[in-house]
């Protein structure tokens, strides 16, 4: 059954809070703002006491899916659990209520914050320095490829406008390079699912501004040849940008700045723990390489003694890449996370991590074709190509076979490289007992794709709705009611 | 023995068992494709690992460094009054603990969420569509800019007014910075933007026009003829609105906009020393396959019942990579359900209550504040719940308001530092929060301050 | 097996080109819109537009790809297929008489220079 929308349930005259009674004289609009600037009418929204309102999104939340609910192993997204610490100290009223404008002097301690979180991340990556400003990933690569233009701008480098992406990289990649006015070269992976630096030979000239790598990368795969990648980038003056989605894998094991990377940005919505939130609010610091402290963002957040100052005083930074100084309290959660998990607690998700999935891929690699059949980290990919061509059940066929399971599907046809590909991520919070109950559905799924590949044609059923038709929806989009 | 970690649940003996299965002897045999060369030596220089309980008290002594005072500050995030069931809504689990919707069968709450969200957005603007949400409404600002150059290709200038956010125009700036686009100001005249400026500089080159109401002189612009300039040029007409200025003033639909832009900070959300907040983006229909990032529609399942979906995704990145025109993929989702929960709750007459309250103590204090010698108003002209107030220099404005501040009230930003036009100007807000004794004393305290 | 009509002539992003007076008729081919699948929409260029070859003049979107549709000659749009706005399935349903876009053409040589649909063939086979 459908849940009725807010607008079909609103009934005139209901209302679900109640302000203060006005204290000073009431202003009348049309004579404090003049007609022509007054609305003829508040806005249609609806009107619901209270109780509506709270039913309302429990009865939505009955029909959504969630880390505390269940499994979730949707790779690159490393769904961890989201700590309940975490959510009380960013509840803190002295976090909360906190204007981003106050004097100095006043917000010492999310200043504080601020710097402690940016010093922790740069030894966890190796890297100099950063900001917390960028709000998601894809705003940390896009903050980061800013970065790269401005140094080769000082170089005086303005040839150096190629960019070269691996082809299973994420799409954000290449966009974030094509919007900061790079030109996008893809790269395919050699045999063995990596960068080579065959690959990449032909791209090392003057025009190379650098290359966007994941590592480990979407397959899952560390790039074993990443200091002859680094060395040969940097020997022709090309700049290397670390996609941090892949972080979990390595905490306390190799860090990207030894790798060499100049400049990184991590989502702290994955490895450090704070929650996805349905899409977001996440976090995307980015961190950099000595030569690139100064084209930082400002304002920078600095120390002297035990006052800590925002500095705005940085003649090549590349500007301001958000309102205020990003998503704070989602930093204060990471923050948190890391105090708790301390150096060995973060080696050890990394371990934890890896360990998962390689449990998994051994369990699941004899039922679905593994396409680079070694040691992953921490996620493996795939491919139902072979179920599909003996059963005519697809990836999506899978996924939505979990999904009756009370199972989070993994991340579906993506990386491109790979053809019906099922990528999966345990993530360390996941106990051996879940690991098997999986290993399990996915065997029966298996079966039933043999058996009964109707029912898995049709399946979920008993969820809330069915298959969509997202043909339809695309093709007349209805993205507003009543508009 | 490892110090056992509440999230990580492995036990020595899962652990054999497990190593076992994979076939390799130990942990870190599953590490050996790392070369020896990048592997680190030794241990991150992170503090051991405490208990919750610590990690919790040490945020707690962070947080109370923090000082928090009477507060008259605004220019784009307020302290409004939050409802206790909007808090119970951000902290429900299955919104805070899932992912983007990528599986409509297990996601129908958000989708629907976000569907409502979206609707929400266009009956505040008066535009047709909408989106899941953007970062915030600095950068909505450079995403609908992005769109304007998308619909006129061959345009390269954004005339983006000086009463617009100063922040919002760095943005703009980094965003377009090297990229052959040129963002051109429309100065203020008595702290409006006005017509007739913006037709001197409007070219064919022109992509687009962006100006907010009320603006950062919190003065409500009056926008009578603009768009027809714009559109005369072909070029898009956008405006950014603090939403809760529309339960009573004109939205951005009725100036004629194509694009509406801003931040639902306002409606449910801490100030959270700015963020996480809510951009939102809304636009006239024929734009919809050029708006950026997430959005849900409504479709139907297998059985012909009513469903929502992520939709259009193929103007996403994931899907066109470089060919994409925004990298945008998460959003601030969970924000965006505390800001429609707010809206649920105030329906309009709340909104419009809100909106009434905020301008009248805000003009009660402007009020008062004009009797006192050494504080000049910037300009006459209309206003929502920000007015600006010069003092005779930059100095006179930082001293004022850091004595202001040893009396324990916030009493606004100095524009001046944000950006040097406005130098000596200080912006106060004044919210339904505020209670008239607050304000009395503000004027009293600004009395004694500038004797 | 992908329909290959004799009477045109294909480029390797596989659009179909046909020319009269110096106006060529431009779609895109069976074997592209079986690939891409249902079609949801169709972005046509703006009539008087200019492209030169190889720039992306169109774009055919489905739920899970997005397609450019290139210019395949330099030249001036005159004509776009106002019916793909509404209803996009025409692509798929009859791919060789839902064209997507008419050009008036600076250089006829450019034509000659494309696969004939024996050429065509073949490269279907080859990158099958």
């Amino acid at each position: 059954m459908s849940e009725l929308l807010l607008f079909e349930k609103s009934k005139e005259g209901r209302r679900g809070f109640l302000l203060p009674a006005l204290d000073v004289p009431a202003a009348d609009p049309q004579e404090v703002i003049g007609p022509s600037i007054c609305a003829d009418a508040p806005p249609a929204l609806p009107q619901l006491c209270e109780v509506e309102v709270t039913r309302h999104y429990q009865n939505l939340a009955r029909k959504n899916f969630g880390v505390d609910l269940g499994f979730y192993p949707l790779g690159s997204c490393t769904m961890k659990y989201n700590p309940k610490v975490n959510e009380e100290a960013a509840s803190l009223p002295g976090f909360c209520e906190v204007h981003p404008l106050q004097p100095e002097e006043s917000v010492q301690g999310s200043l504080k914050l601020l710097h402690t979180l940016t010093s922790f991340l740069c030894e966890i990556t190796g890297m100099s320095w950063g900001t917390m400003q960028s709000m998601a990933g894809a705003h940390g690569e896009f903050t980061g490829m800013k970065l790269f233009r401005a140094y080769f701008q000082k170089r005086g480098e303005t040839r150096r406008n190629r960019l070269i992406v691996p082809s299973s990289s994420h799409g954000t990649n290449p966009a974030s390079a094509h919007l900061s006015g790079f030109e996008v070269v893809e790269i395919p992976a050699d045999s063995r699912g990596l960068v080579s630096l065959e690959a990449l030979a032909p791209h090392l000239d003057d025009r190379l501004a650098g290359i966007m790598l994941t590592n480990p990368n979407t397959l899952g795969l560390f790039e074993t040849d990443i200091l002859e990648i680094s060395q040969a980038v940097h020997d022709s003056g090309g700049l290397l940008y670390y996609d941090g989605a892949n972080l979990n894998a390595v905490m306390g094991i190799s860090r990207p700045g030894d790798m060499g990377f100049d400049v990184i940005h991590l989502n702290l919505h994955k490895t450090f723990s704070t929650p996805h939130g349905g899409g977001g609010p996440g976090s995307g610091p980015v961190l950099v390489s000595k030569r690139l402290v100064p084209f930082l963002p400002v304002p920078d957040v600095t120390q002297e003694g035990d006052i800590y100052r925002f500095s705005w005083d940085r003649p090549e930074s590349i500007g301001k890449i958000s309102g205020f100084y990003g998503n704070f309290l989602v930093n204060v959660r990471a923050l948190t996370y890391i105090l708790v998990m301390g150096c060995d607690g973060l080696k050890r998700a990394s371990q934890m991590a890896v360990l998962n999935a390689n449990y998994l891929m051994k369990h699941l690699k004899p039922l679905y074709h593994l396409t680079y059949d070694v040691i992953c980290k921490h996620e493996f990919v795939l491919s139902a190509e072979r179920l599909k061509k003996e059963t005519g059940i697809t990836a999506v066929d899978i996924a939505k076979g979990l999904i009756e399971e009370g199972i989070h599907p993994p991340t579906v046809y993506f990386p491109l490289i790979v053809p019906e590909a099922l990528m999966i991520e345990p993530t360390e919070t996941e106990t051996l007992e879940t690991l098997d109950r999986f290993i399990e559905v996915m065997k029966h799924l298996h079966r039933r794709a043999y058996e009964d590949p109707q029912s898995l044609k049709e399946a979920p059923s008993h969820m809330a709705v069915s298959r969509v038709d997202d043909v339809g929806a695309a093709r007349h989009p209805r993205v507003c009611w009543e508009c | 023995m490892n110090r056992p970690i509440p999230y990580i649940p492995h036990t020595q003996q899962d652990i054999s068992v497990m190593l076992k299965a994979v076939g390799v002897s130990s942990v870190d045999q599953l590490f050996s494709d790392i070369p020896e060369s990048v592997r680190l030596q030794g241990s991150l220089a992170v503090p051991q690992g405490v208990s919750e309980y610590e990690a919790l008290k040490f945020m707690q002594g962070l947080s109370e460094m923090n000082i928090r005072c009477t507060s008259f500050l605004g220019c784009g995030i307020y302290d409004h009054i939050i409802p206790s069931a909007v808090k119970q809504v951000l902290s429900t689990p299955a919104f805070l603990t899932s992912y983007t919707p990528y599986q409509p069968e297990i996601s129908q709450g958000l989708l629907q969420g976000i569907f409502e969200f979206q609707t929400m957005i266009c009956r505040l603007t008066g535009m047709q569509v909408s989106n899941a949400s953007l970062y915030d409404g600095h950068t909505a600002a450079a995403e609908a800019a992005a769109i304007a150059l998308q619909a006129k290709r061959k345009a390269g200038t954004i005339l983006v007014s000086a009463g617009v956010h100063p922040f919002t125009r760095k943005v703009l700036e980094t965003h377009y910075r090297g990229s052959g686009i040129k963002i051109e100001t429309v100065e203020l005249h008595q702290g409006r933007t006005r017509l007739e400026d913006v037709k001197d500089l409007l070219s064919s080159d022109a992509a687009a026009l962006i100006v907010q109401t009320p603006n950062i002189l919190g003065v409500l612009e009056d926008l009578d003829g603009f768009a027809e300039a714009v559109h005369e040029k072909k070029a898009l007409f956008i405006v950014s609105s603090n939403p809760m200025t529309l339960g009573v003033c004109r939205n951005q639909a009725s100036w004629g906009a194509d694009i509406a832009i801003g931040d639902t900070q306002c409606f449910g959300l801490p100030q959270s020393f700015g963020g996480p907040t809510v951009g939102y983006i809304a636009a006239v229909e024929k734009l919809l396959r050029k708006m950026p990032g997430r959005i849900a529609g409504e479709t139907k399942d297998a059985q012909g019942r009513r469903a929502f979906v992520l939709t259009l995704q193929a103007r996403e990145q994931h899907i066109k990579r470089e060919r994409a025109t925004s990298n945008i993929c998460s959003n601030q989702a969970l924000a965006a359900f505390g800001t429609a929960s707010y809206l649920a709750l105030a329906g309009p007459e709340g909104l419009r209550e809100a909106g009434v309250q905020c301008m009248s103590k805000a003009h009660y204090l402007y009020e008062k504040l004009g009797e006192i010698p050494g504080l000049h108003p910037v300009v006459e002209a209309p206003f929502f719940h920000e007015f600006a107030f010069y003092l005779a220099s930059p100095e006179k404005a930082k001293e004022y308001l850091d004595r202001m501040y040893r009396r324990g009230i916030f009493a606004g930003v100095h524009l001046g530092e944000m950006d040097s036009r406005f130098d000596g100007i200080v912006v106060s807000a004044v919210t339904e929060k505020r209670t008239r004794e607050e304000m009395d004393r503000y004027a009293e305290c600004t009395r004694e301050v500038l004797a | 097996m992908s329909e290959i009509r004799d009477d045109l002539r294909y480029t390797e992003n596989h659009e179909w080109v046909s020319l009269k007076d110096g106006t060529v008729r431009v779609g895109i081919t069976d074997y592209a819109q079986d690939s891409l699948g249902e079609i949801v929409y169709v972005e046509l260029p703006e009539i008087e537009d200019e492209f030169s070859q190889g720039e992306e003049a169109a774009s055919i979107e489905s739920v899970k790809a997005a397609a450019p549709v290139y210019a395949v000659m330099s030249g001036r749009i005159t004509k776009v297929n106002r019916k793909l706005e509404d209803s996009p399935e025409l692509v798929n349903e009859a791919p060789y008489s839902a064209y997507i876009y008419e050009m008036e053409i600076r250089d006829p040589d450019e034509f000659e220079h494309l696969m004939d649909s024996e050429a065509y063939s073949d490269y279907l086979e080859s990158i099958d």
